[in-house]
């Protein structure tokens, strides 16, 4: 929503969100990226959310191969990529038909008139070209032949036509540039630097976001340009980070805070691979990255490796949580430190892979054989995957267990701003790595810390403490098989103690806005920017709303019910069809629930939030 | 062996507390025996081994070892060693595995731990039959073979270990009679020293649910006719009276006899074990009448474990980022004041 600053003068903006559509080969990630990025560089709080086709290499032009990426600027806090779109660029009658609905009416839309040729506008699926027929008179809509004058201000180059036409993404982003008054330093520099061999290139590119640019000055495409003033950030260095790359450097933190090296096995799945992508890019730090052939001998190898003494990962979506369930249920009866990252998306089976939803939550609590008790955390936003990576590895490593952390395909893809951090600021781990000298008398493998109920880790390799674990059950602390009836009920309590014990070592559940009143909205994981969104705003027009967002599920902070008891009425929203209201309804029955659900592989609209949220409080 | 640093262990002190519940009469013991007797001779301390097992009654094999030790999941012990390898090169990692956990739920594994060429010592207890769960037919029982699960005649027909290993690129292939302590032992020793995934196939004698299944090749009666031990460099010779041996006729090996048909001692292939094409070491694995017992193959390449630390330091010595607050702080960053 373009929101106008009621203050100064008119042509300063509180936000944008501009959303750049095209053919997936049409450039419209990095021309995101460049609008992004440069906003941050002017001190803009941003939020990003790219959009690809599931198809790889759909056909040109049609609506399959559609991607986009969304930007979210403004000048006080962004929570989320934005829900309506003020500003589409759309290079081809395919993206414009894909991405039309997100458009309100009265906003602006910028075509390439070049590409609304017969063909193109079949392909799309459109009767009539839709510049003509009308269906765009509630828009402000700009016409620009971009192919043809970004043709035209590099023939000179010395390119072919498809090389040229590789750059009309940035003529685009010269049109926005003004629009927006961003400046086009950092775009050129970018050129410059990654493009070093390819002279050609970079001339092409700035040629034509300068022309761009002066094409939209000289056209006066608006009346004067707009300024969106930079947020009030709290200071420090910043950079843009999206969840899985964040994800990535919260174990490269945890493993050198630990001093282990970082092992993780995993297997390629959509939309977690990037995890991998990443940390095989960073060997140099000792970390053991091994593509595994399947899902099983992912987590499998992880197993060993934290046997080893590794502080040891394996990442997967759903249907890979799925396949890694037995070999869970061997870390948990063997105690050993393990973090499985399941990045989240639409389910059941393959689902929907490309979107997003928070529909393992069960799976991830419950879906083992036996009493199988799992930590459980989910990181809120995409810079806070950095931190929770970081803590379900301490958690992991001092509670000898392993821990579920949940992020989802929005988070996970989703970019904002994150305040750098350094290893030196983060907590403290201690990991439970023993040798001989250590133990007093005999060892006993699953002899027991008496605050953390955690066993001691003696790694092969360690004189004197040779022992052997395994699937089958323990006896109480020698670790030796035991078929014992009573042993097996004790040590099941036992691991579940374990797990039950942590929720001494973790912080309070905080509820934003109203400490107390009308209406808790309950939420966990990565809807937090929508939920805070509509939560806040309302609280700030005056609404006694609160948001309890959690972060930590198993085991869930120990204020939980106190601050439930402070609302008259409690709401949980999640992208499912109502799993976290379950598991409250049976952890804490004392309380009534009414729940929101959206299960459309997309997030919670904030609009739709607040619409919602106001009409349970005006039915009171 | 010579490490003055490596106590002078027994085969006692590697033998656990536990109670070894394996049927009396099973080969189970005899390979238990071997490698209490073998890791002596290897020269390694005894915390640097790990034995790790996936389910089935050999699987029970690491709880009898007092060594490091992990009785996995059923199919995954190749899996899990493979990250405890990764983890610690310096470790001698074994997998504790059978005919049903290798070939059947964990084929996968193990023909990827083999194509990787990891350095893990496998010894696969192939008695042709699901022992622990009664009685099944497995990926390796005979056509026909009647079992609780083929009252009527097995109509899966078999993998053969040594052709699914070879044809997974295995470099290193031995196959042990289960009964036979020396010849396991000299076998165990040469795996652990080959660097590299080392396949070691025991025909492992069932005596409750397959009795008698190797009896063709192991019984002392006929042994020395049906099983025919190859030594690298050595003529294939074989037979009660030694005058038995191999020739290769056209695509084909052939059983001949020395002073018969003109066939004379030099005429009998010799066993090259370290040749790096596999067509006659698949020949060898896979013939029946002798069957071919010892190192069938023996190809030594870099190993899995070897390049990924390798990698390692390469990247290190080239790594733009030495640390990981350098990485975090690297590329477009800007200041809020
Ligand atoms: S069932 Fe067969 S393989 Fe298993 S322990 Fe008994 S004899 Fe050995």
């Amino acid at each position: 929503m373009i929101q106008e600053n009621s203050s100064s003068d008119k042509n300063t903006l509180k936000n944008v969100v501009i959303r750049f559509v095209g053919d997936s080969g049409d450039g419209m990630q990095l021309t995101g990226t460049q609008f992004s990025t440069t906003s941050a560089l002017l001190g803009n709080d941003i939020a990003t959310f790219p959009n690809y086709p599931s198809e790889i290499r759909a056909p040109q032009g049609t609506v399959y191969g559609v991607s986009g990426f969304q930007v979210h600027i403004g000048e006080s806090a962004i929570y989320t990529p934005g829900d309506d779109v003020d500003v589409l660029v759309a290079m081809n009658p395919a993206a414009l038909k894909v991405n039309i609905n997100s458009v309100k009416a009265g906003k602006t839309i910028i075509v390439d008139t070049d590409s609304f040729t017969a063909k193109n506008i079949s392909k799309a699926g459109y009767d009539e070209n839709p510049l003509l027929s009308g269906d765009l008179d509630q828009y402000v809509v700009i016409e620009a032949p971009i192919t043809s004058l970004t043709r035209e201000a590099i023939k000179d180059v010395g390119l072919n036509k498809k090389a040229m036409d590789r750059s009309k993404n940035m003529f685009a982003l010269g049109m926005v540039y003004w629009m927006f008054t961003r400046p086009m330093e950092h775009t050129i520099d970018f050129f410059k630097k990654k493009f070093k061999s390819k002279p050609l290139v970079i001339e092409a590119n700035i040629k034509t976001l300068k022309a761009g640019y002066n094409f939209a000055q000289t056209l006066e495409l608006m009346p004067s340009p707009l300024v969106i003033l930079p947020a009030k950030m709290k200071p420090g260095t910043y950079r843009i980070i999206n969840g899985n790359t964040a994800t990535a450097w919260g174990f490269l933190a945890a493993a050198e805070k630990s001093g282990l090296d970082l092992y993780l096995g995993s297997y390629p799945i959509t939309p977690a691979t990037d995890i991998l992508h990443e940390l095989v890019k960073h060997l140099q730090f000792g970390v053991k990255a091994f593509q595994a052939e399947d899902e099983i001998a992912g987590i499998s190898s992880t197993i060993g490796a934290s046997f080893a003494g590794k502080l040891a990962i394996t990442t997967t979506s759903g249907p890979g949580l799925a396949l890694k369930g037995e070999a869970l249920g061997l870390a948990v009866m063997t105690e050993l430190p393990i973090v499985v990252v399941n990045v989240q998306r639409g389910g059941p089976s393959t689902g929907l892979p490309t979107k997003t939803e928070q529909s393992d939550l069960m799976q991830a609590l419950y879906g083992r054989n036996g009493e199988s008790p799992a930590i459980v955390i989910a990181a809120s936003t995409p810079e806070n995957c950095f931190d929770f990576a970081f803590e379900a590895s301490k958690l992991a490593l001092e509670h000898m267990t392993p821990v579920i952390l949940l992020t989802d395909g929005y988070i996970a893809n989703g970019s904002a701003p994150w305040k750098i951090k350094t290893v030196e600021e983060m907590p403290n781990i201690s990991h439970r790595q023993v040798s001989a000298k250590d133990i007093d008398g005999e060892f006993e493998p699953y002899a027991r810390d008496a605050e953390t109920l955690a066993r001691s880790w003696a790694i092969p390799g360690t004189e004197g403490l040779e022992h052997r674990i395994g699937g089958l059950e323990k006896a109480i602390d020698t670790g030796n098989v035991s078929m014992d009836p009573l042993n097996h009920e004790e040590m099941t309590k036992i691991r579940q103690a374990k797990v039950d014990k942590v929720a001494d070592f973790i912080p309070n559940l905080k509820v934003e806005g109203a400490q107390e009143g009308e209406l808790l909205v309950v939420g966990w994981g990565g809807t937090f920017g929508s939920m805070f969104t509509a939560v806040n705003s309302m609280f700030e027009d005056g609404k006694r709303i609160g948001l309890a967002h959690f972060n930590y599920i198993n085991p869930m902070p120990k204020n939980v019910a106190d601050i439930f008891s402070k609302y008259k009425k409690i709401i949980v929203c999640e992208l499912n069809n109502g799993q976290f209201h379950t598991v409250l309804n049976a952890k804490y029955p004392q309380f009534d629930y009414m729940k929101y659900n959206k299960i459309q592989g997309l997030p919670f609209s904030v609009l739709d939030l607040i619409n919602k949220f106001n009409q349970i409080l005006d039915n009171k | 062996m010579t490490d003055s640093n490596i106590p002078m262990y027994t085969f006692k002190d590697f033998a656990s507390d536990q109670e070894v519940r394996w049927c009396p009469g099973c080969d189970d013991y005899v390979v238990l025996k071997s490698i209490q007797k073998a890791l002596p001779q290897m020269g390694r301390k005894k915390e640097d081994f790990v034995f790790i097992s996936g389910i089935g009654c050999s699987s029970r094999f690491p709880y009898y070892v007092a060594t490091y030790g992990m009785h996995g999941i059923h199919g995954r012990a190749a899996a899990i060693a493979t990250g405890v390898k990764l983890a610690n090169k310096n470790l001698s990692v074994w997998v504790a595995t059978g005919d049903g956990d290798s070939l059947a739920i964990g084929g996968n594994h193990f023909i990827h731990l083999i194509r990787r060429n990891i350095d893990i010592n496998l010894v696969l207890f192939n008695n042709e039959i699901y022992g622990l769960t009664k009685g099944q037919f497995s990926p390796t029982s005979l056509m026909g073979q009647k079992t609780k699960s083929s009252p009527f005649g097995n109509i899966q027909p078999p993998f053969h270990p040594g052709e699914l290993a070879i044809g997974s690129g295995s470099r290193f292939f031995a196959r042990v009679a289960g009964g036979n302590t020396k010849m396991q032992q000299s076998i165990f020793i040469d795996a652990e020293k080959f660097k590299g995934t080392a396949i070691v196939e025991v025909l492992q004698n069932c005596v409750i649910f397959n009795d008698g299944a190797f009896d063709k090749y192991t019984d002392r009666a006929v042994k020395d006719d049906a099983q025919l031990y190859v030594e690298h460099g050595k003529p294939m010779i074989f037979g009660k009276n030694s005058n038995k041996g191999l020739v290769l006729n056209g695509l084909k090996l052939e059983v001949v006899t020395i002073g018969e048909n003109g066939v004379e001692e030099k005429d009998i292939l010799v066993h090259d074990a370290h040749n790096p094409d596999s067509t006659l070491h698949l020949m060898l694995a896979k013939m029946h009448m002798p069957v071919v017992t010892g190192i069938i193959r023996a190809v030594k390449e870099k190993t899995y474990d070897e390049l990924c630390n390798e990698r390692i330091e390469e990247v290190k010595n080239n790594a733009k980022f030495k640390s990981v607050n350098e990485l975090f702080a690297s590329g477009e960053t800007y200041e809020v004041k």
